[in-house]
């Protein structure tokens, strides 16, 4: 094997691979938020009584989780685009991943909706509670808290999983990593270095999710006790 | 320009049975190696469960995608030519033993921990606890899971076409380009991917309810 590594040539280009890590970032936590939001509302109209939302609420979320990601990216980027509706791909990439995660997310919410007792709802009632109140206070915050460590696992796999809108060209960091190699023909050490730069990256959004986990569920940081 | 037509339908088949055969391949190997790493999250010696927690840290801190691509680039240059279809399965095998592992470890560590102890009374050494005991219970309990992640397998393998595997999406990109149908053909990929999948996600369910006898 006569290979020598050369590290530099990667190594001159870092304020791009910061650009690519950053728009990563970007993504993700775009795709986060919307996609938390989209899969809590899933997760409240699996619960109406409507029969029709339910339905429309399992069908989003059976497709979705049982196609690739990959088929959906180029679904909403080439597909949209034959109609008429042209997005850039950073847009498409974000709307991409929501609709992703949003099926994820609205499983994982359900499962937290279903944990809390019914005891806990008729005592909110009798406290004479709103229906609101009730439904805020004691149905959704306590089940984000419960199924909390799934969602941030998601939410992490989803940050890996931005890097497959490199094959739209959003230029994140796996696609900056492309260009990279293609210019300079160092492949292995690009993704060597990109490696790196998303396990720093996922430790990165554990320790946030964690800091948000440790400022949002305030029962927990002062009982320090599961509910 | 040719519109989509029955006959990309059977090219688009024909490469959703790579599709299948590279999530076999995936599964065994993958299994095979998970199965090792659950072994070593579990043993008593402090460096294997080290290392095979490294293990799994790394891989599942890293998109599959960068996996595919190092794999593919690195063992070119380590002297080995290998077929798309080699690399594919070689990244899919390292990729899956890391989730595998952590999968059934969780299982492994379902079986109540008086089974060890009994059966440690029972005189039986760790080799046979493991294969008399422990690893029949937690077989039951890894089903479920197992099954579940094999949905995960079949459509990561869509990442394999990056690195020139033809498999189901890639033959979608190969046939969109010549008839410029995006809508009619991606659709039609993910219809093939659901049929694939969906069967396994609802097998999945099936057996977890049947597990789960007792709390329905």
């Amino acid at each position: 094997m006569h290979y020598t590594f050369d590290f530099m040539s990667v190594f001159v280009n870092w304020p791009r691979l910061l650009d690519g890590a950053w728009l990563t970032i970007q993504l993700s936590a775009l795709s986060t938020i919307s996609g938390f939001v989209l899969g809590t509302l899933c997760a409240i109209a699996f619960k109406s009584k409507s029969r029709l939302l339910q339905t429309l609420v399992k069908m989003y979320v059976e497709i979705i989780r049982n196609t690739p990601l990959l088929v959906q990216v180029f679904l909403v980027y080439f597909g949209l685009a034959s109609l008429g509706l042209r997005l850039s791909a950073e847009t498409a990439a974000v709307i991409a991943l929501t609709v992703n995660v949003g099926a994820y997310t609205a499983e994982i919410m359900r499962a937290g909706i279903n944990s809390i007792h019914a005891g806990q709802i008729e005592a909110a009632e009798c406290l004479g509670m709103s229906k609101f109140h009730v439904y805020w206070h004691v149905v959704l915050l306590p089940a984000v808290e419960r199924v909390y460590p799934s969602l941030t696992s998601q939410f992490i796999l989803l940050m890996l999983s931005s890097s497959i809108t490199s094959q739209i060209s959003a230029e994140e960091l796996t696609a900056t990593a492309n260009l990279i190699q293609s210019e300079t023909f160092r492949s292995f050490e690009v993704y060597v270095v990109i490696a790196v730069a998303y396990l720093a990256l996922s430790f990165l959004f554990r320790g946030a999710f964690w800091l948000i986990g440790k400022t949002a569920f305030v029962r927990k940081r002062k009982l320090g006790t599961n509910l | 320009m040719t519109s989509f037509s029955f006959l990309h339908v059977e090219y688009l088949l024909q490469a959703a049975l790579w599709t299948v055969l590279l999530s076999l391949v995936a599964f065994v190997c993958g299994g095979s190696f998970g199965f090792v790493i659950a072994l070593g999250r579990i043993s008593r010696s402090p460096l294997l469960r080290r290392l095979a927690s490294l293990y799994i840290q790394v891989v599942q801190g890293i998109p599959l995608l960068v996996v595919l691509f190092l794999t593919y680039f690195g063992l070119a240059i380590a002297g080995f030519k290998l077929s798309p279809l080699m690399a594919a399965g070689i990244s899919f095998a390292v990729y899956c033993a890391a989730f595998l592992g952590e999968i059934w470890r969780g299982c492994i560590e379902a079986v109540p921990k008086t089974q060890w102890e009994a059966s440690e009374c029972l005189g039986f050494n760790r080799f046979e606890q493991l294969q008399k005991v422990i690893l029949p219970q937690a077989f039951k309990i890894a089903i479920p899971p197992t099954v579940g992640f094999m949905v995960q397998i079949v459509k990561n393998t869509s990442l394999a076409s990056v690195i020139g595997f033809l498999d189901l999406s890639r033959a979608g990109q190969i046939i969109n380009n010549s008839t410029f149908q995006p809508f009619t053909v991606f659709g039609c990929v993910a219809l093939i991917y659901f049929c694939i999948c969906y069967p396994l996600s609802a097998l999945s369910k099936h057996f977890e309810r049947k597990l789960n006898v007792s709390n329905r």
